[in-house]
């Protein structure tokens, strides 16, 4: 089919997604465009130490996906990259895209010997703040693409700092670099533009962000990666060792004060997560306070798993409040919704088992024509599709189906 | 950044490029240079006598430069290739999996292109001595060694078929058909029942499929059926069995029994979308079935309603009826939490003054299902209890559901008009034999049974079932990684799933059929490995018929004759080297991963004497996982011992034994393999192959025992790409193991 001419596909957000997408579309001899806004491509997913329900490194299928890329000239892909504007309509889309600057080129070797000098600190992010990384940094250890990046919001060059750029034998940052823009046109668009984390302090009753040891779940995923602030050893926040945790599910999910919806992944992530904390202290306690537990198809399997280890305890009732002991102990109170009984834990540790938010609810693309449920899901869309989370919450696996379906409908649009 | 902007303004050139290069590639005689990066540490090392040991391999060209990455060190090769001629071109510099964009020569004809690691894998990982300069020599040695021999692939240029085969004619079989033609794709659609439509066709309405997912909707398949028989590309083959499928992707030849006669096409690809039956509620007698006229399972229920309704005063469903039960069907069928809100709601309308009770165990509608969950909690006619049901019995013309209300810890009984059982969903390959013994043992038992793809397959004729009867994927990341390439599997066969994500993954497994016949007519592989071109070069006269390739491809790509020779299927084949890797007599090679590429690697080895005390190990690495974990471990600067030589390797499926006896005999003094996670859950992309590595260590003891060697000398261990902080630890410990024994007797032979 690929012999014929045709126009190209954009895929804003280069997450599992968008990857999937973008690569299914490659692959089957058509041109993509990958947009993504971090300074690199793999999204969520990234971040996270294990996939349920095989408990295996997202590390490896992401190490496939990027070789992938790099053995296929039909993608092609931009990080650090927003899209400004969209105009036109199927088969016929104009896209402006705003490629911010990076500070460091094509040169980097990835040496580290900018880092080793730069004298500035910040929030690594990537770890959700729990440690820092210099100014100039790279990302994480699968970056894709391998390159430094500077975060101009605490590099000291307007003090005249140029530490990194005597050092780097390869001439490869440039503190003057400048946004660019850049224009293209495409058949058809796949909008992948993911999700963020529910904001747990918007919780007052359950202590985010007053009580030090009460963290979110995708917090906790870097607690237990080795790449994360604690070399993968899992301890509170106040540096003490995790005897007891509880995981609060439905934390702002399921709610009509917060997000109405379920979060579809997070009984099976907090399952994950305790198997995390078993593995390191096999004397440790997990209480897990539910209201439903949904491990839908052979997802049961980890809830049986889980059930059958006697130090796992699930605890049916929503949380009420979680307060904190002189000892930075923490008691989770939950209450029965039939009987008003309550139920009480003392724990060394609270994961709020916080949900999925589109990235959409607060910002969306101008001039991409697509509705919007309440929440900021994509609806529908001419020549427009959307894939993953900016659909509706869901897991990778039925993520990824709905991405590869997406690039043919984004093929048909190409086609016709 | 600016690199990826100007990669994406000349992407219209870059196209073009990728075909027709055949011709002029074959028969070229090797011309070596070898470019030695010195930056990034590397310089921290004695360059002068890297240089010399190539010199002493005759390598025509060497060079170093300070910074080969840039735009310098990259036209003095470019210079080399157009005026010396040079055309095998090995780069000393950093890891294989940087630079790919800066160091791919694939521009220029007949050129092939090797790395040598010598940042991450010599300078980061290791202390810098006279060890690491000697691991840095041999990794020279064997590194001008290998692209010497290494050839430029020729790919595969074969006929191919175009269409697709779509076995069943249910809303997955449906929507695959609508969406492949929509895509310019012919299909063949084969339903075996006189009608199209399958299970979906007995819903009158369905949850919601579509934002604000609230309501219950209508559903009209007629609509989707009138499509596909009106649709040119699609042909229909109602009331037909695929009788046998042989061949391959692009080639496969289907025989299809339609309505007593035999009809015979080929296709390129096929997806396989037979759907699902209920579980045998014959076998819920517990719960009331067979018992009571008045006790129905949710599709009875579906029937009823389509029928005219159900006027009931009351009905109670029974959640989990059948499932998460080791006795029964130990998942959960997804969808059937859903299901009974919709009944509940049918009933409900068509009898405003009815009650519904739901006895469930959990609650299961993820994601934005919770609004309709939320819709049926407000319907005040509608009475969800969380308890398990210990009865249910008939009493006076209704039927009475006794419960544990697992809330409040009390007894419940409600009598009611009907019951309905939330049954659950099996796969159609729930008793279709799958492998060749399965079948020879159901006909031996006399056991009727039936077949769906029928493959002329010598590892069997159906997709293999990855649990619970289900051919799903065993990776989250990769939903339609298939055992069968070119076979894809949709919908309810490979997973319970509702009618919302039987379309999307019917729509997706359409995509991956036309993706394999692209790649495949362009003599690429599939995933993982798509579009490479290389594939296995047979010499067939030296095969001694041991079957070990037959019976080891993860992807039963390998057919037999009588006598048990192989036949090469090589658009079935995914490039993963396991042939390569089974063979005792070596002659299956890629051309840019042969036998003679690993043989010369492990001769260049240099071998001190044992008076010098310094042991000499090979490790074969899986490149996916364990080579990526010693990337970052080297990052981190973390160091291991440098007595080790690394080989990274396709699978550890394709580590020969062969090789393992080279390596020992040469007095080399032990082998590691890494590779990843086996068993139940494995990680490996291709399979099996660390677990087939293991499983060889049986035929290595043999070896072993024959040279007189203690086995500790070989060893499997298994490490994920996350774990590069445990690199040293493995490392260190099989160098200290290593030294305990004597030094291998075969030193100097």
């Amino acid at each position: 089919m690929s012999e014929e001419k045709f126009s190209s596909i954009l895929v804003i957000g280069g997450g599992i997604s968008g990857l999937t997408s973008a690569l299914e579309a490659a692959e089957a001899g058509y041109n993509v465009y990958i947009v993504e806004k971090n300074p690199y491509l793999g999204g969520r997913v990234a971040q996270l130490n294990k996939y349920f329900p095989k408990n295996c490194p997202p590390y490896c299928g992401l190490e496939i996906f990027f070789k992938r890329i790099k053995t296929n000239p039909k993608v092609q892909f931009l990080t650090n990259s927003e899209i400004e504007k969209v105009s036109g309509g199927p088969g016929n889309f104009n896209v402006t895209i705003k490629i911010n600057p990076r500070y460091v080129n094509e040169n980097c070797t990835n040496c580290n010997k900018c880092a080793e000098v730069c004298p500035a600190e910040r929030q690594n992010e990537f770890n959700y703040g729990m440690n820092k990384t210099k100014a100039i940094y790279m990302p994480h250890e699968l970056s894709f693409p391998m390159r430094y990046v500077i975060d101009p919001l605490t590099c000291r060059k307007i003090d005249g700092c140029r530490l990194c750029v005597d050092a780097c034998n390869y001439n490869a940052i440039d503190l003057e670099d400048q946004p660019k823009t850049m224009d293209l046109n495409v058949g058809s668009i796949i909008v992948a533009t993911g999700w963020k984390p529910y904001d747990a302090s918007k919780m007052d009753n359950l202590g985010f962000g007053k009580y030090q040891n009460v963290v979110t779940n995708v917090m906790f995923e870097r607690l237990a990666a080795q790449n994360g602030p604690t070399e993968g050893k899992i301890v509170t926040p106040d540096g003490k060792p995790v005897n007891s945790i509880a995981f609060v599910q439905c934390a702002g999910s399921r709610d009509e004060n917060h997000l109405a919806y379920c979060s579809a992944i997070c009984c099976l992530a907090s399952m994950k997560q305790a198997t995390y904390i078993r593995e390191q202290n096999p004397d440790s306690k997990v209480y897990i306070f539910y209201i439903d537990i949904r491990a839908p198809g052979r997802y049961e399997d980890v809830y049986r798993k889980a059930k059958d280890d006697e130090n796992i305890t699930f605890i049916k009732g929503k949380v009420a409040k979680v307060e904190e002991e002189a000892s930075k102990k923490l008691t989770v109170e939950a209450e029965n919704a039939v009987t008003g009984e309550k139920i009480r834990k003392t724990v060394d540790m609270v994961v709020l088992a916080t949900g999925m938010q589109p990235n959409a609810s607060d910002a969306k693309i101008p001039g991409l024509n697509v509705s919007y449920d309440e929440y900021g899901f994509i609806t529908a869309g001419d020549g427009i599709f959307s894939v993953g989370v900016a659909t509706n919450p869901t897991e990778v696996s039925s993520a990824n189906e709905d991405a590869t379906a997406a690039a043919l409908r984004a093929i048909q649009v190409l086609r016709r | 950044m600016a690199e990826e902007a100007e990669k994406i303004e000349n992407v219209e050139e870059g196209q073009e490029e990728v075909k027709e290069e055949k011709e002029e590639v074959e028969k070229r005689e090797p011309k070596v240079g070898l470019y030695i990066c010195t930056g990034c540490d590397i310089d921290k090392l004695d360059i002068e006598k890297l240089k010399a040991v190539a010199e002493e391999a005759q390598v025509p060209v060497i060079k170093t430069h300070e910074a080969l990455c840039g735009k310098e060190g990259v036209n003095l090769i470019r210079d080399d290739i157009e005026k010396e001629g040079v055309n095998s071109i090995s780069i000393a510099a950093c890891s294989p999996r940087e630079k790919w964009d800066i160091f791919n020569f694939g521009d220029c004809k007949g050129c092939v292109v090797d790395r040598i690691n010598l940042r991450e894998g010599v300078v980061w990982s290791h202390e810098i001595d006279e060890h690491s300069q000697e691991l840095a020599e041999d990794y020279i040695r064997m590194g001008v060694g290998k692209v010497q021999k290494m050839e430029v692939p020729v790919a595969l240029d074969e006929e191919i078929e175009k269409s697709i085969l779509i076995v069943g004619g249910g809303i997955s079989g449906i929507s695959a058909a609508l969406e492949a033609a929509k895509a310019g794709t012919e299909v063949h659609l084969v339903e075996k029942s006189d009608s199209l439509g399958g299970m979906a066709a007995k819903y009158s309405k369905v949850t919601p499929l579509k934002s604000p997912f609230k309501e219950i909707e209508d559903f009209n398949i007629q609509e989707k059926i009138s499509e596909v028989m009106n649709d040119p590309k699609i042909k229909v083959y109602t009331s037909s069995k695929v009788e046998s499928v042989a061949g391959q992707p692009g080639q496969f030849d289907v025989v299809l029994n339609n309505n007593g006669n035999t009809v015979d096409f080929r296709v390129g690809a096929i997806v396989l979308a037979t759907g699902w039956k209920p579980y045998d509620a014959s076998k819920l007698e517990s719960l009331g079935y067979g018992k009571s006229k008045n006790v129905l399972t949710n599709i009875e229920m579906e029937e009823i309603m389509s029928n005219g309704g159900l006027n009931a005063d009351s009905v109670a469903f029974i959640q989990c009826a059948g499932q998460r039960d080791d006795e029964h069907l130990p998942y959960c069928s997804s969808v059937c939490c859903n299901v009974s809100l919709k009944q509940a709601k049918y009933i409900r309308e068509q009898n405003p003054d009815s009650k519904v009770y739901i006895f469930y165990r959990h609650m299961r509608t993820p994601g934005l299902y919770e609004d309709f969950y939320r819709t049926i909690q407000d319907d005040e006619g509608i009475f969800l209890t969380k308890g398990t049901v210990s009865s249910v019995s008939e009493k006076d013309g209704g039927v009475v559901v006794e419960a544990e209300d697992t809330l409040l810890g009390e007894r419940i009984n409600v009598k009611v008009d009907k019951v309905v059982l939330a049954t659950g969903i099996v796969s159609s390959m729930e008793g279709v034999p799958t492998t060749k013994e399965d079948q020879a043992k159901l006909e031996e038992e006399g056991v009727e049974f039936y077949n769906i793809l029928n493959l002329g397959y010598r590892q069997g004729p159906e997709l293999p079932i990855l649990k619970y009867d289900f051919p799903d994927s065993n990776f989250i990341c990769f939903p339609y990684e298939t055992r069968r390439t070119g076979i894809y599997a949709a919908g309810c066969v490979r997973q319970p799933m509702g009618i919302r994500d039987s379309i999307e993954d019917a729509t997706g497994a359409a995509l991956k059929a036309i993706q394999c016949i692209d790649l495949i007519s362009k003599g690429g592989s599939t995933f993982p490995r798509s579009g490479d071109l290389d594939y296995p070069n047979v010499f067939l006269q030296r095969c001694t018929q041991c079957k070990r390739c037959t019976e080891e491809c993860p992807f039963g790509a390998i057919n037999e004759d009588e006598k048990g020779t192989p036949i090469y299927n090589f658009m079935r084949c995914r490039r993963c080297g396991t042939c390569f890797g089974a063979c005792p007599e070596r002659i299956v090679s890629f051309k840019g991963y042969s036998v003679d590429m690993v043989a010369t690697q492990l001769k260049a080895v240099s071998v001190p004497g044992p008076e010098e005390e310094k042991p000499r190990i090979i490790a074969f690495v899986c490149e996916n996982d364990a080579y990526p974990a010693m990337d970052m471990a080297a990052m981190h600067k973390l160091k291991y011992n440098s007595f080790i030589r690394i080989i990274p390797v396709r699978c550890l499926g394709s580590v020969n034994t062969v090789f393992i006896a080279d390596t020992l005999s040469k007095g080399i003094d032990g082998v590691l393999m890494l590779g990843c996670k086996y068993g139940d859950d494995y990680q490996c992309h291709f399979i099996k192959g660390s677990e087939l590595a293991s499983y060889r260590m049986g035929k290595v003891q043999e070896t072993l025992d024959r040279l007189m060697l203690e086995s500790e000398r070989v060893q499997v261990k298994e490490v994920a790409i996350t774990e590069y902080d445990k690199i040293p630890q493995i490392m260190d410990e099989f160098v200290e193991g290593i030294k305990e024994l004597e030094p291998n007797p075969y030193k100097g032979f």
